[in-house]
C-alpha cells in the first residue's frame, strides 16, 4: 500500500538517556484518512512510539537511534516537537494532562499555537459541537473537571490545532463504560467528518478494533502481529489475550504467566 | 489623618512599583522555575539605560521612556538567548547560580561605566501633577508612578487574561509537557518571559530612581525587596506579587513615618519571616487543585 501512505515508521530503535532500550526495530505504516491502532500490554512501549512520531521524546532525553519516521516524504525522526506540530501531528497524551489553572475555553485556545494568525472563534464552535459538555463548563477552571470531561478537553484542544495526524494515547483510561462508548463515537466522527488520520493507542482492545481500519500489537519493544481490525478480531491468540475471551469461556488476564509464553511464540 | 493620607499614597505608589517588579520574577519564575537573583540589576540597568538618553543622548522625557523600556524588553531578550537558553534542561540549581553570576557581571558594568555615585534627575515633571489638598502635598513623581503601576498592570493582567500570546505563556507555565504537544514554542515563552521581566524590573527602577536618585547599589538591592513581596504573595501568582509589593510599600512607609526610618527596611524581612512561619504558600500563592 504505497500510496495513500500518510506515515511510515521503518525499523526504529528509541533509546532514553543513550543507554535504555525502549523500541528495538518498530515498522508500521499508517494510511491516509484511516484510524490505525495501536494494542499491547503496559511498557510494551507505545507511547514511546507516540512520542517518537511527535518528537516529544527529545523532552524526556530519548532518541531515536536507527531507522527513519517518513511523513508524507519527509523524514520528520528527532525534528523538535515545534516543528513536528507545525506539519500537522499532534499528540494527545496519556493521562490527560489539562492546563488546570486555565479555563476550559483557555484550554482550547491553546490549541491554536501552531496555526497562523491563532484564530479561534469559529473553532470553538466545531469543539462545542463535537463536546457539548465542555461549552456548558466553558468558563470553569480546567482542573475542576470530571475525567470525561477532561478527555474531551484534550481532544477537542488538540482538535483546535486542524490536526492531518492525530495521535491518542488510551483515551479510554479510567472513564466510565458509558463515557468511553461516547468517546470513541466521537473519535469516529472526527476521523469521518474532518478526514483526520488516526493513531489510536489502547487497552481496551475490543472497543479500538471496533473502529479502527487495522492494528498492530505490541510487546516488548517490537511489533508482533498487525493485521485489518477484521482479521485481528478473529485471531485466536487475540481473543485470548487482549479481548478477553479464553479459550476456555473465562476471561484471562494479561499478566497470566501462560500469556506470557504464549506471547513469547511471536517475537 | 493628612499625614496618614500622605503616607498611603506614598505608600501606595512605592507599593506598586515593588510589585510591577516583583511581577517580573514571578513571570521568570512560574515559566522556568528558575529563581532570578539578577533581578534588583535589572532595575538598576533600567535606570541606567534611562540617565544615559537623557543625559548621553540628550533626549526629552517622553522619548527617552519608551525608549528605555524599548531597551530593557531587548535586553531581556537576549539575556534569555546568550545565558539561559544553552542551559534549558540542565539542573535548576545551575541557571539559578547563572543568574547570580549574571547579577554581579552586570553590577561590574555599571560600575564601571558610572562608578558607585548617586546620580539625581533634574526635576522634569510638570509641577502641575502635583496633588495639593489641605496640607497633603503629593508630588509629581508619585503621582506619575501610580499612573504608570496602575496603567502597566491594567495592560498585563488583559495581556494574559485575553491575548493569545498570554494565554500561551500561562500553559507553559501550567503543564510544560502539554504545551509541547500542542507545539507552542516553550523556548519562545521563556524568552518572551525574561523580555517582560527586564521591561516591568526596569520600569520600576526608572520611576525609583526619579524618587530616590539613581545608584548602582540601592538600586540592586532593592533588587532583594522583591523576595519578601513574593513570599508574601505568593511565588506563583502573579497577581499575588501585585498585591505583595503594594503591602510592602504600605508596611515600610508607615514604619518610617510612624516608628523611625531605620526600622523602615528590616520590616518587609520581618513580615516575609512571619508569613512564612502562618502562611508557607505566601498569601496568594496557588493552592494545589488536587482532583485530577
Ligand atoms: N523517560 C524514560 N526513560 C527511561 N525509560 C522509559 C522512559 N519512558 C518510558 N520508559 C520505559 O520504556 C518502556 C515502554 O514505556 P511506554 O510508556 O512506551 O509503554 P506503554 O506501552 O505506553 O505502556 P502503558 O500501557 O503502561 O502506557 C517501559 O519499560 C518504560 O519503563
Ligand atoms: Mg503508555
Amino acid at each position: 500500500m504505497a500510496d495513500g501512505v500518510l506515515l511510515q515508521l521503518n525499523n526504529i530503535s528509541v533509546v532514553y538517556s543513550d543507554v535504555i532500550q525502549v523500541l528495538k526495530g518498530v515498522s508500521l505504516s499508517v494510511g491516509e484518512n484511516h484510524i490505525v491502532s495501536l494494542l499491547g500490554s503496559n511498557g510494551a512501549g507505545k507511547t514511546t512510539t507516540l512520542k517518537a512520531i511527535s518528537g516529544l521524546l527529545k523532552t524526556e532525553n530519548g532518541k531515536v537511534t536507527d531507522g527513519d519516521i517518513v511523513y508524507r516524504g519527509k523524514s520528520i525522526q528527532n525534528s523538535p516537537p515545534e516543528t513536528i506540530t507545525r506539519q500537522g501531528i499532534i499528540q494527545v497524551l496519556e493521562g490527560r494532562q489539562p492546563f488546570k489553572y486555565l479555563t476550559i475555553e483557555e484550554n482550547l485556545r491553546v490549541g491554536t499555537a501552531t496555526r497562523w494568525g491563532k484564530p479561534y472563534k469559529k473553532d470553538l464552535a466545531l469543539i462545542y459541537d463535537y463536546f457539548p459538555p465542555l461549552k456548558e463548563r466553558r468558563k470553569a477552571l480546567a482542573g475542576y473537571c470530571s475525567g470525561g470531561e477532561l478527555q474531551m478537553l484534550v481532544m477537542g484542544r488538540a482538535l483546535m490545532a486542524h490536526p492531518q495526524l492525530l495521535l491518542l494515547d488510551e483515551p479510554s483510561l479510567g472513564l466510565a463504560p458509558l463515557v468511553v462508548m461516547e468517546i470513541f463515537r466521537i473519535i469516529e466522527r472526527i476521523n469521518k467528518e474532518q478526514g483526520t488520520t488516526i493513531i489510536l493507542v489502547e487497552q481496551n482492545a475490543s472497543m479500538a478494533l471496533k473502529i479502527a481500519n487495522y492494528g498492530y500489537i505490541m510487546e516488548n519493544g517490537k511489533i508482533v502481529m498487525e493485521g485489518s481490525s477484521a482479521d485481528l478480531k478473529e485471531n485466536p491468540d487475540i481473543k485470548e489475550f487482549y479481548l478477553g475471551m479464553g479459550a476456555s469461556g473465562d476471561a484471562k488476564s494479561y499478566r497470566d504467566v501462560k500469556s506470557y509464553k504464549r506471547r513469547k511464540r511471536w517475537l | 489623618m493628612e499625614f496618614f493620607i500622605q503616607l498611603l499614597v506614598n505608600g501606595l505608589s512605592i507599593g506598586f512599583l515593588y510589585g510591577l517588579a516583583a511581577m517580573g520574577f514571578v513571570m521568570i519564575f512560574k515559566s522556568s522555575s528558575v529563581l532570578n537573583f539578577a533581578h534588583g540589576e535589572l532595575m538598576a540597568l533600567g535606570a541606567f539605560i534611562f540617565l544615559a538618553m537623557i543625559t548621553w543622548a540628550g533626549l526629552p522625557v517622553y522619548l527617552a521612556f519608551p525608549l528605555a523600556l524599548a531597551g530593557c524588553f531587548v535586553l531581556g531578550f537576549v539575556v534569555e538567548r546568550l545565558f539561559l537558553r544553552p542551559l534549558i534542561g540542565e539542573p535548576l540549581i545551575y541557571v539559578i547560580m547563572l543568574t547570580v553570576g549574571l547579577a554581579s557581571i552586570f553590577k561590574g558594568i555599571m560600575l564601571f561605566i558610572w562608578g558607585g555615585n548617586l546620580y539625581t534627575f533634574p526635576d522634569f515633571l510638570p509641577a502641575g501633577l502635583a496633588i495639593h489638598w489641605k496640607s497633603i502635598n503629593i508630588p509629581p513623581v508619585y503621582v506619575v508612578s501610580i499612573a504608570i503601576g496602575l496603567t502597566f498592570l491594567i495592560l498585563f493582567g488583559l495581556f494574559f487574561k485575553y491575548s493569545s500570546q498570554g494565554i500561551y505563556m500561562r500553559s507553559v507555565a501550567d503543564n510544560q509537557p502539554a504545551a509541547l504537544s500542542l507545539g507552542v514554542h516553550v523556548r519562545k515563552v521563556f524568552a518572551l518571559s525574561w523580555a517582560i521581566a527586564a521591561l516591568v524590573a526596569g520600569m520600576s527602577g526608572i520611576v525609583l530612581g526619579i524618587i530616590n536618585g539613581i545608584n548602582v547599589h540601592d538600586l540592586s538591592s532593592l533588587g532583594l525587596k522583591v523576595f519578601p513581596v513574593v513570599i508574601l504573595g505568593g511565588l506563583d501568582s502573579i497577581g499575588g506579587a501585585v498585591i505583595g509589593g503594594i503591602i510592602i510599600g504600605l508596611l515600610e512607609t508607615f514604619t518610617g513615618g510612624y516608628l523611625s526610618t531605620s526600622l523602615r527596611d528590616v520590616v518587609p524581612y520581618m513580615a516575609l519571616v512571619f508569613i512564612l512561619m502562618v502562611k508557607p504558600y505566601g498569601l496568594f500563592g496557588l493552592v494545589e487543585i488536587e482532583r485530577v
